[in-house]
């Protein structure tokens, strides 16, 4: 058997969200009763990038290293990943559910005429060795498990942070350079330009040991940043909910859910989160939950470790003097 | 030059009151009762691309769906914003496909369309993901069928060679990607699954509604994929036998946690929230 992983790539370095991916696959190898675990790579200049994935388990790298391959395309992708996958037969292969991935790994699946699942929470092996998907359907209200008993090989996205990264010791591994044809002619039907970053204010969600999330009852702007300096000041992230969005308080890169980030942080601390099941799904692997709410029939209070019922006016002040450094005790 | 354009549309229950969903223990079945179905929310923006698209440059707008006989109502909300025509693929035979079975569905009803307008379509617009399912998948698999380049993710597009020779225009578009977008320059054809930024969909008006009334709004099924016109159906791609991915089990995930209420003063629940955070290996050392 053969668990492949692609690699997701971001400007040149690969992104932990594959680690994880590994990670994962290398407990569906050992449920397998041993399995190899390869990786698929592609980019310009990314060849030594390929030893981190060994760290992680990968004993073979399929690579396409060249400087046409810089930015994902689907028309250079897609045909690169179709061919290696018709040479090598993998059984499943994994993909993550980022903005290329998402693009990406489906078309792979269409022109293979294989299944894949979207946007796993779990992904396990069943007892008749397949693989068994189990993935989140109206906002994360329905589990349902999907397989792909009948075609190889069987695909699955999964969104960063779902998994947690476990570095391996062995380190040996190879690469199998693909071949990248030379006419790219048909390429120019669709040509990647350039990205442009808007580089995000505060520290990333996915390292913060204290999350500080605000729902709709946070009730305006100037309570959102004070989370954000609430944040800030415990060397943690802001996160938001949908709503939150929607009011125009926060960036949509900050919002956790179904639809945006998962989080597995140390403390996640919400303030007037209403407890919607697609921000629940996101925020569910915290360790601890405390959750600020006055509304005593919220649905966070069900999924929540601390709950206080009380206005944020009443709380968040007082933790703010507690914080700010000209009352530091 | 004027462009053909299509937009797809599935009708979704509204995700106002997806918490209200339960499972039938018995039966195994997703018990969705009593909650309304609308249009999924960012189809609108397809649809909304696809208009200014026209007004722009002229052309037509076919809005097409896969979907039981009962999305004639989504559809003809699509006519009153101003779609030309609508297309609904029904059939218990199309039931319970998944992504790769629902874009090949889409892929044979584009194809009969462009047979019977004799003009193939230049876009094709999705919603980048739907509210229910939520794979993002059907886009990009449905490029794949039609062989059109295919980007997902959308939020803007905007002609960059105006054009005076009767030839293509080149459209700049772009993606969001993580912290910030991607910038691309394509020709037509094209599929785009836009994202709920690329615009603000319209309001349908009384207008558009007696409008829309005389709209045509065509019900084909399995049958009228006939084989002798180049364009049949393969039986063995649509549906739930056509699908490579099968459902399995189903279940409402249980994310209760036993919660202990703080009472006291504020400063007393301020004090357990610290003690909690320190509890729990986060280091409370304040950043100036």
């Amino acid at each position: 058997m053969k668990i492949w992983v692609h690699s997701d790539v971001s400007d040149g370095r690969i992104t932990d969200v594959t680690f994880e991916l590994l990670s994962k696959a290398r407990d569906l190898a050992d449920d397998l009763g041993g399995a190899d675990m390869e990786a698929t790579l592609i980019g310009s200049g990314v060849a030594s990038e390929a030893g981190r994935l060994a760290e992680y388990g990968a004993g073979t790298v399929y690579l396409a290293d060249a400087p046409s391959l810089a930015l994902y395309s689907p028309l250079s992708h897609v045909p690169l990943l179709v061919g290696a996958v018709e040479l090598w037969r993998p059984d499943i292969y994994l993909f993550a559910a980022t903005s290329i991935g998402s693009a990406l790994g489906p078309a792979v699946a269409a022109r293979l005429r294989t299944g894949m699942a979207a946007h796993c929470v779990d992904l396990r092996i069943n007892d008749r060795k397949g693989l068994s998907a189990l993935v989140p359907s109206f906002g994360g209200r329905v589990i349902g498990e999907i397989l792909c008993p009948n075609s190889t090989p069987q695909m699955a996205s999964v969104k960063p942070g779902i998994f947690v990264k476990k570095p391996q010791a062995s380190s040996e591994f190879r690469i199998v350079k693909l071949d990248i044809p030379e006419d790219a002619s048909d390429e120019r039907r669709l040509v990647p330009i350039g990205i442009e970053r808007r580089h995000p204010k505060g520290r990333p969600l996915s390292e913060a040991d204290v999350v500080i999330c605000g729902g709709f009852g946070v009730g305006n702007k100037e309570n959102w940043l004070l989370l954000e300096e609430l944040a800030e000041r415990l060397g943690g992230a802001a996160a938001c909910t949908r709503p939150a969005v929607d009011e125009g308080w926060c960036e949509e890169n900050r919002m956790v859910g179904t639809s945006g980030q998962s989080i597995r942080p140390k403390v996640y601390l919400g303030f007037g989160v209403s407890g919607a099941t697609h921000h629940v799904c996101g925020m569910n692997e915290a360790c601890v939950v405390i959750s600020i709410n006055r509304d005593e029939g919220a649905p966070i209070f069900e999924v929540s470790d601390f709950r206080v019922v009380a206005d944020l006016n009443r709380i968040l002040p007082l933790l703010m003097d507690a914080v700010r450094p000209s009352v530091r005790r | 030059m004027p462009y053909n354009v299509a937009v797809c549309i599935k009708p979704v229950p509204d995700p106002k009151y997806y918490d209200r969903i339960t499972i039938d223990p018995q039966r195994k079945t997703i018990v969705r009762s009593g909650i309304p179905t609308m249009i999924n929310p960012v189809d609108k923006n397809a649809v909304e691309a696809a208009m200014q698209l026209r007004e722009r440059f002229g052309g037509y707008v076919a809005a097409i769906s896969m979907a039981p006989p009962d999305a004639r109502e989504i559809l003809r909300e699509v006519l009153a914003m101003g779609a030309d025509a609508a297309y609904l693929l029904s059939d218990r035979a199309f039931g319970g496909a998944d992504t790769l079975a629902t874009s090949y569905t889409l892929y044979k009803g584009l194809k009969k369309i462009e047979l019977e307008r004799g003009l193939p379509f230049d876009f094709v617009f999705c919603g980048c993901e739907s509210a229910d399912g939520a794979t993002a998948q059907v886009s990009s698999q449905l490029g794949e069928w039609l062989a059109f380049p295919h980007l997902w993710n959308v939020f803007s597009i905007e002609s960059v060679s105006p054009d005076s020779s009767g030839g293509r225009e080149s459209f700049k578009l772009r993606t969001k990607i993580e912290n910030g977008f991607m910038e691309w320059v394509g020709r037509t054809p094209l599929v785009l699954g836009v994202s709920r930024e690329m615009n603000k969909p319209r309001f349908t008006s009384v207008m558009g509604i007696m409008k829309a009334k005389n709209k045509p709004l065509t019900v084909w099924g399995l049958a009228d994929f006939a084989e002798d016109d180049g364009h049949g159906m393969d039986s063995g791609l649509i549906g739930l036998s056509g699908s490579p991915t099968q459902p399995g089990e189903i279940f409402t995930p249980d994310l209760k946690r036993s919660g202990e209420t703080l009472t006291g003063t504020p400063e007393e629940i301020v004090e357990r929230i610290f003690a909690v955070m320190r509890s729990n290996g986060v280091s409370l050392v304040f950043e100036p």
